[in-house]
Order: structure tokens, then sequence, then C-alpha cells
């Protein structure tokens, strides 16, 4: 199940919007993200779908690992379509015991189903296409103008990084001991909800204990290598727009302009609802 | 450029008078324990009294059982700690002094025990220039003193690989550029190898002595690895917060009834010459390696 | 009621690109109440092996044997294989989490299901055996120095009372004095409860005292098995693979190779002495 979630990996490879500055894909997703939310029509979601296609032919992720990280979310998609379907009230076509279908239910249902999805893939094709380390940096320098209403900025995309890094770190460890109770014939599987909440604590404590002795180990680490904050420190891989980022800035506005004429003056409706 | 100045005029045979890296007087640090109300239970004087001078350019190896205090010392050549009584006075800078603590950290780096904790980046080469960044050096220069520290500890190969996936004496070396980028006079590595295998316990000396003997930078390495101490210029033994005995390594291992009293032990050809030697054979005192017990040898049999 | 491995092999992400062969065809018999040194290199496969023998991992080719019977088989107790094959984890004071010392040592008996007073029983004698004074039992195990919490550790799989206890790197990061007194009371141990003992290590120094069989890995595969002086006679093999053999060791093939008649397949310091003053006077004999 954790292996099958790919929002938050990076597929490494060599094409356009691999090298794009992470300001600019950020600055992206987030408009594609406004523009599924912004009309209720087919039209803006053919829009955004070519937009998708587009985007994913240049960035030469294979289409079968992005929608790989759908089946994660194959569940949630299903109950919320199913409440939309059956509890939006309206026209009923057919109705059984308390619950009836309804034309406006199978609108809410399509509508909700495909804005999640387009959601799930674009925003799991940026963060493929871009490092957890070049995702914090753009946060930070995009965030930087809340640094004026006192909003750690720095230490919040530092601390971000440090998770990233010690994540794999600590799902290692936490195999580790669990291994380690269970060679001293813990059970983790069996038992009812209660018992099985009380079984994790021979994991929870030591993984506990363990975690904060590393986060004091890093931050004497980190002092003895003169961190003191964001002020006054340079930049080893400091962000720089290229000719390309101004492309596809341009790209995206006219991406936005389209998208919001046609979603607004030529809607296209399923069903007429 | 001073130190090879230095060693140049000394290599002529000029007398120069030796400048402290390290110098400590009477250094004591004591643990407060308090229990649950905060009233004071017991004190710990884990540094007792310690008086060390470290010249520039020297290899000092610190011996001494856990619990020896040996640690808490190594933390106060960073800063980290600061004394309860006494002083230490790093590069000639005073540690109880706030405005002195970056210049400190800049010149005395510090390298830890476990390889996991103290890797920052999630790319080796952004983890090398973690310091540099904080310190404040324009990218270019990190950039140069990232490629020159990756390649002084032989780590240059590896610079775009993530850290989680290296060999613990592959970190532990990743995390020696990391300090040796900031550039420092002195390096104090505390227990570098203790959680390493013997591959990589082989892997991080041998970059110690490089840094040392190429660099010429000044180190203090602590240890309860004999086989470690062999190197250094000169060797001090901790215990119970105290400094026990200090002289070559030589002098050190000549005295192994002293170490065991001290929960040490001497390496193993060591100890075989010492037996051989009770059992009536005449090896000279704290032969060290095992060429020099074969050499030894091959006169006693001849 | 030994442990039998045949034709093991583990696999780890097999079928995709990352395939990583972790064990490769291991067979192996091991008898019981024998002290048995596993070295290997990090990555060699001896944590792998030895976690496949309690059942933590599941070979993904060739089965293992328990007092005759498969372990994997649907209907066997691996519950109860746990608490025959007693496996102590690489810095295993990173496990404890009770309040005090001897719940946290009661944790595993109380676990196989046995009434309190066997429980308790249980734990007191683990502890005694490791050698934790009665002082330190009601402490939190969080209190205590690095080499108490790892016989406190040690005591908690002990108080299973299993017929094989493994041993990984139980000396790590301990101090020259800490590593020999845990080495010792290792040696106590397989005295007193007539255990199997399996210790894993990458110090030939450390076993070569103590082991009566070696086992030497090398990249999944059994590269070397047999009584220490059988092992150490193959120096050149070993320091191929980089393993070095015993410091004392070393030093007789050395002098064997300039021609003297010593035996070189001599492993502890004692012995080596012995040789080396018989030598000498020998020597000085003939002059």
């Amino acid at each position: 199940m954790l292996k099958d979630i790919t929002l938050g990996q990076y597929y490494q490879a060599d094409s356009v919007v691999h090298k794009l500055d992470p300001r600019v894909k950020l600055v992206g997703t987030i408009a594609y993200i406004v523009t599924l939310f912004m009309f209720r029509n087919l039209t803006i979601y053919l829009i955004a779908l070519a937009f998708l296609v587009f985007t994913i032919r240049l960035s030469k992720v294979p289409v079968s690992f992005i929608v790989r990280g759908l089946k994660a979310i194959v569940i949630l998609l299903i109950i919320t379509a199913l409440f939309n379907l059956f509890l939006t009230p309206g026209e009923p076509i057919v109705s059984f015991w308390r619950f009836s279908l309804t034309y406006e239910g199978i609108a809410a249902a399509f509508y909700l189903a495909i804005r999640l999805i387009f959601l799930i893939i674009g925003s799991s094709l940026m963060t493929l296409t871009t490092t957890p380390n070049q995702l914090t940096d753009g946060l930070e320098s995009l965030m930087k103008p809340l640094n004026k209403i006192k909003v750690p900025v720095h230490e919040i995309s530092m601390m971000m990084s440090i998770a990233l890094r010690f994540i794999p770190i600590l799902m290692e460890e936490t195999d580790k001991i669990m291994k380690a109770q269970m060679a001293r014939c813990a059970d983790f599987e069996s038992g009812n909800i209660i018992k099985k909440v009380k079984a994790l604590i021979p994991l929870l404590v030591p993984l506990f204990v363990s975690s904060f002795r590393r986060a004091n180990d890093l931050a004497m680490a980190m002092e003895a290598r003169c961190y003191q904050g964001g002020e006054g420190r340079t930049k080893m891989k400091p962000l720089k727009y290229q000719k390309t980022d101004y492309l596809a800035y341009l790209f995206l506005l006219v991406y936005l302009i389209v998208a919001i004429v046609l979603g607004k003056f030529f809607p296209l409706h399923i069903l007429q609802v | 450029m001073k130190v090879y100045i230095r060693h140049f005029l000394q290599k002529k045979g000029w007398k120069l008078i030796d400048m402290s890296m390290i110098k400590t007087k009477k250094l004591t640090f004591e643990y407060i324990h308090r229990d649950e109300e905060g009233n004071v239970e017991g004190i710990t004087k884990a540094v007792d009294g310690v008086d060390l001078d470290i010249k520039e350019g020297d290899f000092i190896a610190i011996l001494g059982h856990n619990g020896s205090g040996k640690s808490t010392l190594a933390k106060h050549m960073n800063a980290i700690l600061s004394p309860s009584e006494g002083t230490i006075y790093v590069a000639g800078m005073d540690t109880r002094d706030e405005k002195n603590i970056w210049d400190i950290r800049k010149n005395a780096g510090m390298v830890f025990q476990n390889p996991d904790n103290q890797i920052i980046g999630q790319v080796v080469e952004e983890d090398v220039g973690f310091g540099p960044e904080n310190m404040g050096v324009p990218t270019k220069e990190i950039w140069q003193r990232v490629e020159e520290s990756l390649k002084a500890v032989g780590m240059y190969a590896y610079r775009k690989h993530s850290p989680n996936k290296l060999s613990g004496g592959q970190k532990q070396r990743v995390s020696i550029a990391g300090v040796l980028a900031m550039h420092p006079k002195c390096i104090v590595l505390d227990e570098p190898t203790a959680m390493l295998d013997p591959q990589g316990r082989k892997e991080v000396i041998r970059a110690v002595r490089a840094l040392n003997e190429v660099e010429n930078i000044t180190v203090i390495l602590i240890t309860h690895y004999m086989e470690e101490v062999v190197y250094a210029d000169k060797v001090f033994v901790m215990d119970k917060g105290q400094i026990r005995m200090e002289g070559t390594p030589k002098e050190i291992f000549s005295q192994v009834d002293e170490l065991q009293k001290l929960r040490l032990t001497v390496p193993q050809v060591t100890l075989l010459a010492e037996e051989c030697r009770k059992a009536g054979m005449p090896f000279s005192k704290g032969i060290l390696t095992t060429k020099e017990f074969m050499e030894e040898l091959q006169c006693l049999l001849s | 009621m030994p442990i039998i491995l045949n034709h093991v092999n583990c696999i780890y992400e097999e079928g995709t690109t990352m395939e990583v062969a972790a064990l490769k065809d291991v067979n192996l018999v091991l008898q019981d109440e024998q002290f048995i040194g596993l070295i290997g290199h990090t990555g060699s496969g001896k944590s792998t092996l030895v976690q496949h023998l309690n059942g933590l991992i599941k070979p993904t080719g060739g089965e293992i044997y328990f007092n005759g019977e498969d372990i994997h088989d649907d209907d066997f107790d691996r519950k109860k294989l746990r608490s025959q094959v007693g496996l102590v984890f690489q810095y295993p004071e990173h496990q404890l989490f009770e309040v005090d010392v001897f719940s946290d040592v009661c944790f595993g008996p109380k676990n196989l299901g046995l009434p309190k007073k066997e429980v308790e029983l249980r734990a007191y004698e683990a502890l005694k055996m490791v050698g934790l004074e009665d002082e330190f039992f009601y402490q939190s195990p969080f209190d205590l120095s690095g080499g108490q919490k790892r016989r406190v550790a040690i005591a908690g799989v002990i108080a299973m009372k299993p017929q094989v206890l493994i041993l990984d790197e139980p000396t790590a990061g301990l101090d020259p004095k800490g590593r020999e007194e845990i080495l010792n009371m290792i040696r106590d141990l397989h005295e007193k409860m007539k255990c199997t003992i399996i210790l894993v290590s990458h110090s030939m120094d450390d076993v070569a005292d103590y082991a009566e069989r070696i086992i030497v890995m090398n990249h999944g595969e059994v590269f070397l098995d047999g009584t220490p002086k059988e092992v150490f006679s193959h120096k050149q093999e070993l320091e191929e693979i980089g393993l070095a053999v015993p410091t004392v060791t070393d030093i007789m093939h050395q002098v064997k190779e300039l021609g003297y008649p010593v035996d070189e397949s001599v492993t502890t310091l004692s012995d080596a002495t012995d040789a080396l003053v018989n030598l000498y006077h020998n020597v000085k004999k003939y002059y």
C-alpha cells in the first residue's frame, strides 16, 4: 500500500519539465488547481486534460507510473463518489429504500471524481519531476514575502528538508525495533483494537526515545557547523530563472486565459445539469 | 598558508615558537542532577581540572573508556559546552565569550560518532556545502570548497548520491569533508569510528591521517580503539574526567598494566610482545605494529 | 535439536530491476550446544541469515528445519520458535521501553503466556545471569550506562530460555574492557545454559578466543566453515575478501614464511606466546 503512493516520490529523467525552476512548477501547479475548481463544466476539464497530456509528454514520466499513484486513493474516490451519487437531492431516476439516484447526483459524482483524479495526477507530476530539495528551496523562495509578517519561512523549509532526510532513516528504524520486539514474542497482529494499540507501546517508546536522541545529535552537529538560522546565509544552489522558465510562465499565462475564457463563455455540460 | 610557511621554515631548521591551537587551564565541567522538583540531587564532574596544550599541526589522540569524560572534553573545544570552572582557549579565543563562538566553530570543526545523525543534506555535495553556506561564503567559492573537500576524503565520485545509500565509513568521510569545507585549523573527531565495521574504520582513519599530513590540520582524535592511535604524535589517556597518562604512543603502550587498570587494552601485537618479554624473550617495550614486531623477532632469532 | 538450512535463498525485490540476492544457496547444519562465530562484512548477508533462523524473514527458496520440522509449515508455531531461538539485535538497548529494568525483562516471558510467578522468576534468573546487580532492578533502563543497558537487553531474550541464542554484534560501540566483559559473559552463558550460541561479528579477534566453529559469509554465500584453526589457515582467501586473520595468527604465518618450524594455525595469544618462546629457546640452544 505505502509503495503505491507516488505523491512525493521523485522520478529521475532528463526532460524540460525536470529542468524547470521549482518555483515555476509550484506556481504552475497552483494555477492548474485553480482552473480545476473555477468552473463546473466539461470545457474546463477538456482544457485541463490537454494541459496534462502535454506536460506529461514533455516530462518523459511514464503514464503507468503516474496512474499507479491513483491506486492509493481509489477507495476514497469510490466512497465519496457513492455518497454524491445517492445523497445529492434532485430529480430521482431510480430509488430504493431511502436512497435515490438523481441526475444531479450523477453530475456531482462525475465532477468530483474528475477533479480528484486531475488534482492527484497534476500534483504528483510536480513532485515526480522535482527533487524534495528543489521543492523546499522553491517554497522558501516563493514564501519569502511572508517573512515580513513574521512567518519563519527559512525555518519552515529547513524543517521540511530535515524531515525528508530522516523519513527513510526512521522507517528503517521502525522496522528494526518491530523485528527486535517480535524476537521477544511481541504480537502486533492479533487481538482487538485496544490490544493492538497497547501492543504498539514497545514499538513507540523506543522510537520516540531514539528520535529525540537523533534530534539532539543533529542540533549539535548543525551548531558545530555554524548554523545560526537563515540570516547571513549564502546558497550553494541559488535559484535563478532561465529562458525556458520565462517561456513556461508565458505558457502558463496563455493556459490560464484560455481556460477562463473558454470555461466562462463556452461551457459544455453533461446531462444538461 | 601560515602553516605551510611554518612547515617550510621548520624543515630549514628554524626554531619557531609553537603556536597553541587549544590550551586549557584547570578545565572543569559539572553535570548537575536534579530531581523532579528541580532540587539538586548531586553533581558529577565529567571533566576535572584538565590542563592541555595542543600545538598547531599536531595529531593528538585522546583515549579513555566510555564515561571517562573524553567526549565532554571534546565538546568544549567547539564551544558546544562551556566550562564550569577553568578556561579553554581555542586558537587564542576564550570559549566563554559569546561573541567568539562562531569564530571558534569556524576554526575548530567537529565530527561526531553517529554517521546518520550529522548529515543534514539530502545529497552528498549539498551536505558538504552546508557549513560554508552558514558562514556566508559566496556561491562560487562554496562549489570550489566542496570539490576540494570531497576530493581530499576520496568521496568526489559520490557527490550526487543520497547519503542514505552510503556505507558507514563513507558517511563519516562525507562528514569530515563537511567540516573540511569550512577551512578549519583544527578538527575534533569524537569517536568517529565507534559505530563502523573494520573496513569503515580503516577508511576513516586513512582520511584523518591525510588531513594531518597533507593539509597540515591539527587533529584531535577521540577513540577507544587502540590501533587507531598508533600514528598520533601524542596520546592522552583519560579516566574520571582527569588526564591520567600522556606521552607518545610508544610510551603509553609500554605501560600495559596501567592501561588495563583504566579499562583499556593495548593492541594485540603489543600484548604478544609483552607476554613474550615476560617469558624471557628480550623484546623492547611498547611495540606498536606487526612490522616492528617481526623486525625485532628476526634480530632475536639470528 | 539442530537447525538445518537446506538450499536457502533470499532475494529482495524479486522480479524488479532492484533485485538483490541477500542469501545464495546456503546449506548449514547448526548442531546443539555449539559456540559458533558468524563472520562477514557489512552486507555479506550475515544479519539476513540470522533473521531467517527465527522466522523473522521467510526465505524466497529452500527450507529451514528446527527439531526436524519445517518452520514455514502452516501449522508450525512460530511464536514458540522465537522463544526457542532467541535473537539479540545489534544495539539491543534501543528496544528497551518499560518503566523499570525488571518489567522490561519480563516482557518476553509474559508474551509466552506463562504464569506471573514463572515470568518473574525467569526475569530474575536472566538478570542474575548477565551479571546485573540487584540495585539496578527497579531503575529506569534509560538511566543505566551503555554496557548495563546492553546486559538488560540481552537478559530480555535470555528470560525466554532459548535453546539457541543468537547475538548480532553484541560488542558494537563498547570500550575494550566492556567488550571483553560481554564476551566473557556470553561464554559463561554458554556453559551454564547449555545452549547453542551464534555470535555474529566482523571482528576475527572477537571470536577467535571463544568460538569452536567459525562460519564466514561473503556476498550472501557461505565462504568458509570449520574450526578456527581450519578457517584461519585460509589466510590468503580471507584477505582477498577483506577480512583479516587474528593478529597472532598473522604473525605466526609470517614467522613460518621466514622458514622457522612453527605451527601457523595458532589462534590465541597464550598459544602464540608459547610457540614463540619455544622457538626462541630452541634457536638459542642450537647456537
